[in-house]
């Protein structure tokens, strides 16, 4: 195992994106045909049995969530695709969404087809607004094709798709955020229960799936010979996008066999770090991700692997940041996008991530106290235990993080 | 209460321990509500009992055996074999650093604050002892924000707990509050940050009711009172709208509902007034050209239905958001208004009182109130009807700065002749009670008998909008009671596409009527509202006198100055005109 | 008077006229407020939302126009302040900003050129300079992003040079 593999990948480059007939072409809309004649349940335990795990970041089971969404009772539900790739350093949706729209459309109608939902919306981030008419574009000539609309492949099957443009607000990825959004409101997030599962947009049962998470379904779907299965192991079954940047030669999206080691990444698929450079450290999952430092190198990427090491998956982004960026400046270059992205409605997140900004800023100035130190431990730890979403939960990790690995910079000396 | 209890039982019970203590709750409680029971109170800010669940500010954290985070208690369910401990060590992390948070970015003048010693920020940084804070202010300076007669914004206090903007938005269905920014940023405030008289607010005054702080609060004209009192010039009467003797016990460690008329009337004397008033005595007033005005519309083609307008949240909402309807409302002025209008002339008269000494006082359990008494159209001669209005909660204080300790004092009777009221007039405070009170006058008005059962139960109790047809002399009366303003938008939908079904219809703008009064004590809450309405049924049940019209004090009144009612000088004196208001932009 | 309306009638015909198309567009939804807000917003040659057309907005679609200024002051994307022309968006996530010489250089580049700082805008009113976080043009650094455009490998005075000359 060393290079990239094509299993989500295998359409980029191999179809005209601006047209369905091309897409047809190359096989498009046959996983759909093969889904709508399958039993629904069967779907989910595929999923279940490839061990799919959402790749927003939450790592839920995929084919739990769409068996659950099955048996909510409840008219009208709704699959939504997450689109608002807003975490750092994470571009691989993007990626998808850019080299294979159709992919996606077939994917969420086989998402309501399973779900028994009428209507689908994407949610898209307002920075990929060029992406926006590629998708109209291919919602448009589904909908011709009858893919879309009523009684689609023959079936008793209704299904609608809406695409809905964010405003620029990184907590939107955040569930009950996103939906606020998708209904018109600014995107603050709300308690749970109720669940999306069970009330989200619009009131309606909602089952809501990452781009790379909905994007693998069709072609698991049309995986006869289980490429798919032979990549990885254990929990970490197949293929996952990864994003790199930061201070590698080569920054990009690949997609990459679970089990590919960080070094093989970093150094063969980036090209490794700019000048030589030592590395520093590296982020794993973006903001919210937790850091480690070079001896992560021959940690092999997988679930298991990445949690033991002290780091997650997460949204796929890996920051690799050489030795001239000291900790402390990285920590306050990533404190500054929680500051100015925490929704500002509960308490610990949004003063916490004030006055954490105010202490690694003394630390910066060596004008920082023990007991400083402390009282930013506290803090950090108040938000993630007791913050409402999830990203008041997260936006310490990397902190946190960062004080087990490189507990020297947090020693300020002397006592307070 | 009997099905309450049945139903109770069909509900199954959900057992758990709190800090180890077993309980056993119905199932959907929430964790919150099992420690109360036992005993244990769990701190919350953005928590009110009256509104949807928010679960912002987070000091309800506990912590949850198998659980990974803490959870909020005022939002989390109980369930079956839960263990729920309030009092472990991140627990306690937990709550004391969100009041220091909350702390670092809030203004503390607490001693000037008009909330000092009634903050719920303040209460619970004393009960965890939160001597001095670890963390730098980051309190953003900003001025108070004091643009109308009626509400006062400190954004400085503000902690973004958002029950003002709960209230404004469901309970008004008005929403002139709203965040605005994100992160440390973020602020409570109107659309493009206008002063609230100049968007869609009524200055019902419902925020500052539910503000944990000094952030939304009545403007304070205390000052005026106090210096008129000491001013020899000056006479200086006073008058006590209904709701207000059911209140302001709650100040003084009395049962919410208690009826303290007497001890407050005491209260008033001892403060130096001259004369103590009844607004009741304008109730009745106002149920003598109200009810003639109503007569007369149904009598001779006048336009219906009717709509009542001595709430000065709702006409200020007519006025702004149905100016089109605006002649649906009675011309009658409010009680209040009703009253310094006969102070200012017949009293003023009688007395042989100069009016330019007579300073006109009313204790109200409203905010808007403030506003409706600097109308232009609420006076005449340079003089307006009502010089100073005061709310419930700055006649606590009032009382409070001269040392007098209410449950202790002996009861006095209101002075004459502008103190005899019925029971009519009493439940003017409740939600149903105008329009019951009207009716008892309309219908001997109109069938020339005697009315024998007063209570017209179908426009009591707190549902939301009520509504009965009445038959007197053999013509139905199609009636509507409605309170909150978000009721009255769906009835004013109907008035304004012609496809109302009623004659005459009350509007009251708060929930409840005046008992539950954007004035009305700190701690008002919907249970607290229920039991002074039954405190105002009570009183109109314990009087002699039941029906405004058989008030002899009024019917004085119109024998001695005002003539018949509707008649030229009533018209004058007691009755006014509305006029739209102007939205920032028009389409 | 409980406010003071402003004199003359608010909004030009034509602009009334491109907004209604906006809102037909959206099928007067109001729940696609966000996605109308970026397009009106684009009808202003200094990308910002007015206040006036904020209440249009409000009254035609029945929202309190609270709900308007909310999503105005919440989503990054819009505002209801008057921005350049071109606004230059450089990103501030650490992705960018870690490839220190590339970043430096192209804000410095930025600066000198224009002669303002982050946050301000020129004379003319063409080009405002601020931060963004992560647009996730990670792998096309140093860039920037302008009305939504990304201008990406701008890595010598000569690029960027050209880039500012073709925004007129």
């Amino acid at each position: 195992m060393s290079k990239t593999i094509r299993f989500l990948t295998r359409n980029f480059g191999q179809y005209d994106t601006s047209s369905i007939g091309s897409y047809m072409k190359i096989g498009g809309f046959e996983a759909l045909r093969q889904a709508v004649n399958m039993d629904p349940e069967e779907i989910c335990e595929m999923l279940s049995d490839a061990k799919i795990r959402g790749r927003g970041g939450a790592e839920y089971p995929l084919g739990r969530k769409w068996h659950q969404a099955r048996a909510v009772r409840g008219e009208n539900k709704v699959v939504v695709c997450n689109a608002d790739e807003g975490e750092t350093t994470t571009f691989k949706d993007r990626a998808l969404i850019q080299n294979d729209p159709f992919n996606l459309i077939e994917a969420l109608i086989i998402a309501g087809f399973v779900c028994g939902a009428t209507d689908g919306y994407i949610y898209m981030r307002a920075e990929y607004a060029c992406l926006r008419p590629l998708l109209l574009n291919a919602i448009r000539q589904a909908k011709n094709y009858g893919f879309l609309g009523d009684n689609i492949l023959g079936k008793d099957f209704n299904f609608n798709l809406h695409l809905y443009s964010g405003g620029g607000a990184y907590v939107c990825g955040e569930g009950t955020a996103l939906i606020r959004s998708i209904e018109g409101k600014a995107g603050r997030p709300r308690m749970k229960p109720p669940f999306i599962k069970v009330s989200g947009l619009f009131a309606r049962p909602t089952c809501l799936n990452n781009v790379e998470s909905l994007s693998i379904v069709p072609h698991l779907l049309m995986d006869k010979d289980g490429v798919y299965a032979s990549c990885g192991s254990d929990e970490s079954i197949g293929t996952k996008m990864i994003s790199v940047a930061g201070n590698v030669n080569n920054p990009g999206v690949f997609e990459i066999p679970f089990g590919t080691t960080i070094r093989e990444i970093i150094y063969n698929l980036a090209g490794g770090i700019q000048h030589d450079r030592e590395i520093q450290l590296i982020q794993f999952g973006g903001a919210s991700g937790k850091i480690a430092d070079a001896s992560i190198l021959d940690t092999p990427y997988t679930y298991d692997d990445l949690r033991a090491a002290g780091v997650m998956v997460g949204s796929g982004g890996l920051l690799v940041i050489d030795k001239r960026t000291s900790v402390i400046d990285f920590l306050r270059m990533n404190q500054e996008f929680f500051s100015e992205e925490s929704c500002g409605q509960c308490t610990p997140c949004r003063e916490g991530n004030l006055h954490i900004k105010i202490i690694l800023d003394k630390i910066a100035n060596h004008t920082a106290t023990a007991e400083d130190i402390r009282i930013m431990a506290t803090i950090a730890r108040v938000m993630s235990m007791s913050s409402l979403c999830g990203l008041g939960e997260t936006a310490q990790n990397t902190l946190q993080s960062a004080m087990l690995t490189f507990p020297e910079v947090f020693d300020v000396g002397g006592n307070a | 209460m009997m099905t309450a209890e049945n139903e109770s039982k069909e509900i199954p019970m959900v057992h758990l321990t709190i800090n180890n203590i077993p309980i056993e709750v119905p199932q959907g409680t929430k964790i919150m509500q099992a420690a109360a029971k036992l005993g244990i109170d769990i701190p919350h800010l953005c928590y009110h009992e009256d509104q949807r669940i928010k679960a912002h500010c987070r000091l309800c954290s506990v912590e949850v055996v198998g659980k990974r985070r803490l959870l909020a208690a005022c939002s989390t369910e109980v369930w079956e074999g839960m263990e729920v401990h309030t009092d472990t060590q991140i627990v306690r992390d937990t709550q004391v650093s969100i009041l220091q948070l909350m702390l670092a970015n809030h203004h503390r003048d607490c001693l000037s604050c008009p909330r000092n010693q009634n903050c719920d920020l303040q209460r619970l940084c004393s009960r965890f002892n939160i001597l001095e804070s670890p963390l730098p202010s980051v309190v953003k300076e900003e001025p108070r924000i004091e643009t109308n007669p009626s509400i006062v914004r400190d954004p400085a206090k503000c902690i973004r707990c958002g029950r003002c903007i709960r209230a404004c938005k469901d309970v008004q269905g008005i929403a002139a509050l709203t965040y605005a920014g994100r992160s440390s940023d973020i602020v409570v405030t109107t659309a493009f940050n206008k002063p609230m008289e100049a968007t869609d607010c009524i200055l019902c005054g419902q925020c500052s009711l539910v503000c944990p702080t000094g952030a939304i609060v009545e403007k304070d004209d205390t000052t005026k009172v106090l210096d008129a009192l000491q001013d020899p010039q000056k006479h200086v009467i006073v008058q006590v709208a209904p709701s207000v003797r059911v209140a302001l016990g709650d100040a003084f460690g009395l049962e919410p509902g208690a009826i303290v008329t007497g001890q407050m009337v005491t209260a008033l004397k001892l403060l130096g007034f001259d004369r103590v008033f009844d607004t009741n005595f304008g109730a009745d007033l106002t149920i003598m050209e109200e009810g003639a005005e109503f007569l007369d519309r149904l009598q001779n083609g006048g336009t219906l239905p009717m709509m009542t307008s001595c709430s000065p949240g709702w006409v200020n909402y007519m006025e702004k958001h149905f100016p089109d309807c605006i002649g649906h409302l009675s011309s009658a002025k409010s009680p209040m208004s009703m009253f310094g209008a006969i102070a200012k002339t017949y009293y003023a008269e009688k007395a042989g009182i100069d009016v330019k000494d007579i300073v006109t006082v009313s204790v109200m359990p409203c905010t808007a109130k403030k506003f409706e008494a600097a109308r232009p159209e609420m006076g005449r001669n340079g003089q307006q009807d009502v010089d100073i209005v005061l709310t419930t909660r700055e006649l606590i204080k009032l009382i409070k700065y001269v040392g007098l300790r209410l449950r202790q004092l002996p009861e006095s009777d209101f002075d004459s002749p502008l103190g005899l009221a019925s029971g009519a007039a009493a439940i003017f405070g409740t939600t149903g009670g105008v329009m019951e009170a009207a009716l008892r006058t309309v219908y001997e008005k109109l069938t020339g008998q005697t009315l024998e059962k007063l209570a017209f139960n179908e426009v009591r109790g707190f549902e939301g909008i009520k509504e009965c047809s009445v038959n007197i002399n053999g013509r139905e009366i199609r009636i509507c009671v409605a309170h909150t303003l978000r009721n009255a938008r769906r009835i004013m939908e109907q008035v304004q596409q012609g496809t109302s079904p009623y004659d005459f219809i009350e509007i009251m703008a708060c929930p409840g009527g005046c008992i539950g009064g954007g004035g009305q004590p700190i701690g008002t809450t919907n249970a607290i509202r229920k039991k002074r309405m039954a405190a105002l049924y009570e009183i109109d049940r314990s009087l002699p006198l039941r029906k405004s019209h058989d008030n002899p004090e009024i019917q004085t009144l119109y024998k001695e100055f005002l003539g018949e009612p509707l008649g030229e000088k009533a018209h004058e004196l007691l009755h006014t005109t509305y006029h739209k208001v102007s939205k920032p932009y028009e389409f | 008077m409980l406010t003071a309306q402003s004199q003359e009638y608010p909004l030009s015909a034509e602009l009334q006229a491109k907004i209604d198309l906006v809102l037909e567009s959206h099928d007067n939804d109001p729940t696609q407020i966000v996605g109308i807000l970026l397009e009106v917003q684009e009808l202003n040659e200094r990308h910002y939302v007015p206040e006036s057309t904020a209440y249009y907005l409000a009254d035609r679609l029945g929202l309190p126009v609270t709900n308007v200024f909310d999503c105005l002051n919440f989503y990054s994307e819009l505002s209801s302040k008057p921005r350049a022309k071109y606004p230059i968006q450089v990103c501030s996530s650490p992705a960018c900003r870690v490839n220190v010489i590339d970043t430096k250089r192209l804000l410095e580049t930025l600066e000198r050129l224009l002669d303002i700082k982050i946050g301000e805008t020129t004379y003319d009113g063409r080009f405002t300079l601020e931060t963004t976080t992560c647009y996730g043009a990670c792998d096309r650094a140093p860039s920037v992003r302008i009305n939504g455009q990304i201008y990406d490998h701008l890595d010598s005075q000569e690029k960027i040079e050209a880039l500012l000359r073709s925004l007129t």
